[in-house]
């Protein structure tokens, strides 16, 4: 990890109904926020791109699962279910990984 | 049509000379796929297909993967598309998948392209869109590393345009001017219609060509088109072997401005016919072309002049010298003289800018002097084509046109725009220089006049402080049009008379 620790930590991840990828997404990262990022207070909001497309117009998301960490800056931002092992899903974002 | 198996709607682009080509417009409800290399003005097309459909108050999608829209409101705005404007007025969306400033991409994992989708169904649905524009497909494939998602899903999207009812263009990059049809095999998702736009090097000048590769299931012109891309129009395609050859074809008969030449050319040339009148530097071409201006202003009809040699003081003071008042015309609207250098712009450009000025001044009688300055700055397939798609433009607006070439050579011989245009010309006059007994004289001859007899005489011609004189035939001369001069004793053009007595002069032994 670099820097001090985030107090706040925020999550936004768009999909395209409920498809299978986009379950998976949610479930990987809920099980990241319960588990990794436990001692941060985590706030993931889903967002389905078929039922509010001005979001995803606003936030310029191409593709679907798309992650963006909108807190701590600067944001980042990643294309896909989310498939990897958590320490690297937390290097991509940036975050802290404690262990555990 | 009736080469079409089933009867498929067009909708009309709005490009100008693009729907003539196309017999119509691009297949209605479909997506056309638009190639080209780098700067075939591939944006520009996909811009000015929703710029056009606007202005004929259809809305449209603009889908940019490439520049972002701040950049195309500005660049675009010099074709006189006022992008913001019609977004304020709900006619224009823009989907801006531009790559973004905090955009790292990281790829973790399957994904799809639902998101890009929604966005534009959203937009289509905002504004009633029912054209898309979607360019450039190689952005968005160098963006996302997996070539064949992105390929599924683009055909996803554009199955759901086509179940949408809107017709689209997507643009696409490809890496040489004649090979694959795009790169990432995009030909596999938008395999029904295809345009190619090339931007070729010909013997070191630029050339645009469109082509229509296909139209499944229905008709278009085939083989390159060049076109142009002007401030304040955008892309101009010139329809050049698409244009019918359904002029009307009069009758009447308008002065050439010399009696003697109406004469000559069995009363005078067809009004609305193509006169090209060929000879050496200094032989009476822009002589002739103003005295057959002065004609038409003395009956009250108005003539544009095109001059790509000499500037327009100039004009003036040769026709001051000949006793024809060019700023008197102008001043009763009858003359406008349009001057520039042949090496400001191309060619294509210059047609353009000609059509736009006769379309303006309306003229009856059209010159341009001279053709052969034009031939300098461009290819001889450009120069054909230039010439054939005036030519035909002039003779649709029902009026006279006068050319005149310079001929390479003092004595005899034939420039390269005689070769290439003659057969394109209704009538040719000939000056030529004639050595006689030591002396300079000028000699003219009509060599072709369409659709009616003329004199074949080599006549002398002088001119003075009044104008053209034509005189008597050269008797006891020949091979004046090769300059190759034989004087012929007087016994022997007798004995050549009886031989051939009812033959033609024996004129013409070359060239």
């Amino acid at each position: 990890m670099n820097g001090p620790a985030p107090s706040k930590i925020v999550l936004h991840l768009y999909v395209a109904g409920r498809s299978p990828r986009a379950e998976r997404a949610i479930a990987t990262l809920r099980r990241l926020c319960e588990r990794e990022l436990a001692r941060y207070e985590c706030d993931l909001v889903i967002i389905d791109v078929l039922a509010d497309p001005q979001q995803a117009e606003a936030r310029k998301i191409l593709a679907t699962p798309t992650l963006i960490k909108e807190f701590p800056e600067p944001p980042r931002r990643i294309i896909g279910d989310l498939g990897v092992p958590p320490e690297e899903l937390l290097a991509a974002l940036n975050l802290p990984y404690d262990g555990l | 049509m009736a080469t079409d198996v089933s009867v498929i709607e067009r909708l009309p682009t709005g490009i100008p000379g693009f729907d003539h080509i196309a017999n119509g417009g691009l297949p209605r409800g479909r997506t056309t796929l638009v190639s080209g290399t780098a700067g075939s003005a591939k944006t520009v097309f996909a811009s000015q297909f929703l710029a056009a459909g606007v202005q004929l108050g259809e809305a449209g999608v603009f889908v940019t993967f490439e520049e972002s829209p701040a950049a195309l409101r500005r660049n675009m705005l010099g074709f006189g598309w006022n992008i913001a404007e019609w977004e304020e007025q709900g006619r224009w969306a823009f989907v801006d998948a531009s790559p973004q400033a905090d955009d790292e991409l990281m790829i973790m994992g399957a994904y799809d392209l639902s998101a890009l989708l929604a966005r534009i169904e959203h937009a289509v649905r905002r504004v009633g869109a029912t054209r898309v524009s979607m360019d450039s497909l190689g952005a968005i494939f160098n963006r996302l590393a997996d070539t064949r998602v992105v390929r599924n899903e683009l055909f996803r999207i554009v199955t759901s345009l086509k179940s949408m009812g809107l017709t689209a263009v997507i643009t696409a990059e490809r890496t040489h001017e004649y090979g694959d049809i795009g790169r990432y095999g995009v030909e596999e998702f938008v395999t029904d219609d295809v345009v190619i736009l090339r931007n070729l090097l010909e013997e070191e000048k630029r050339r645009r060509t469109v082509e229509i590769l296909k139209f499944r299931g229905t008709s278009h012109q085939k083989g390159g088109f060049p076109f142009t891309v002007i401030p304040g129009q955008g892309i101009v395609v010139i329809p050049l072997s698409a244009i019918e050859l359904k002029q009307r074809s009069s009758n009447v008969r308008i002065s050439s401005g010399s009696p003697e030449l109406d004469r000559m050319c069995g009363g005078g040339f067809f009004r609305d016919s193509i006169i090209l009148v060929s000879g050496a530097t200094g032989t009476g071409k822009t002589l002739m072309s103003t005295t057959f201006m002065a004609s038409g202003a003395l009956r009250g009809e108005r003539s544009l002049l095109f001059a790509f040699e000499e500037s327009r003081d100039q004009l003036a003071r040769n026709a001051i010298g000949w006793g024809v008042d060019f700023e008197q015309m102008e001043q009763d609207g009858l003359l406008r003289v349009v001057c520039n250098y042949p090496e400001v712009t191309g060619l294509e450009d210059q047609l353009i800018s000609i059509q736009d000025e006769i379309l303006r001044f309306r003229p009856q009688r059209v010159a341009i002097d001279s053709l052969s300055a034009l031939e300098r700055v461009s290819t001889i397939k450009g120069f054909r084509e230039f010439v054939i798609g005036l030519t035909s433009f002039i003779k649709h607006q029902e009026m006279a046109g006068l050319y005149t070439s310079t001929t390479p050579t003092l004595l005899g011989g034939t420039s390269i725009t005689e070769a290439h245009i003659s057969t394109i010309t209704d009538s040719i006059i000939l000056l030529r220089y004639v050595e006689l007994f030591g002396e300079m004289r000028r000699g003219l001859t009509v060599l072709k006049m369409r659709g009616s007899a003329h004199d074949k005489d080599i006549r002398e011609f002088s001119i003075d402080g009044t104008g053209m004189h034509i005189g008597r035939p050269f008797r006891n001369i020949s091979g004046i049009l090769s300059g190759q001069f034989t004087h012929v004793a007087p016994s022997e053009i007798e004995r050549l008379s009886a031989l051939f007595r009812d033959e033609e002069n024996p004129l013409l032994p070359e060239g």
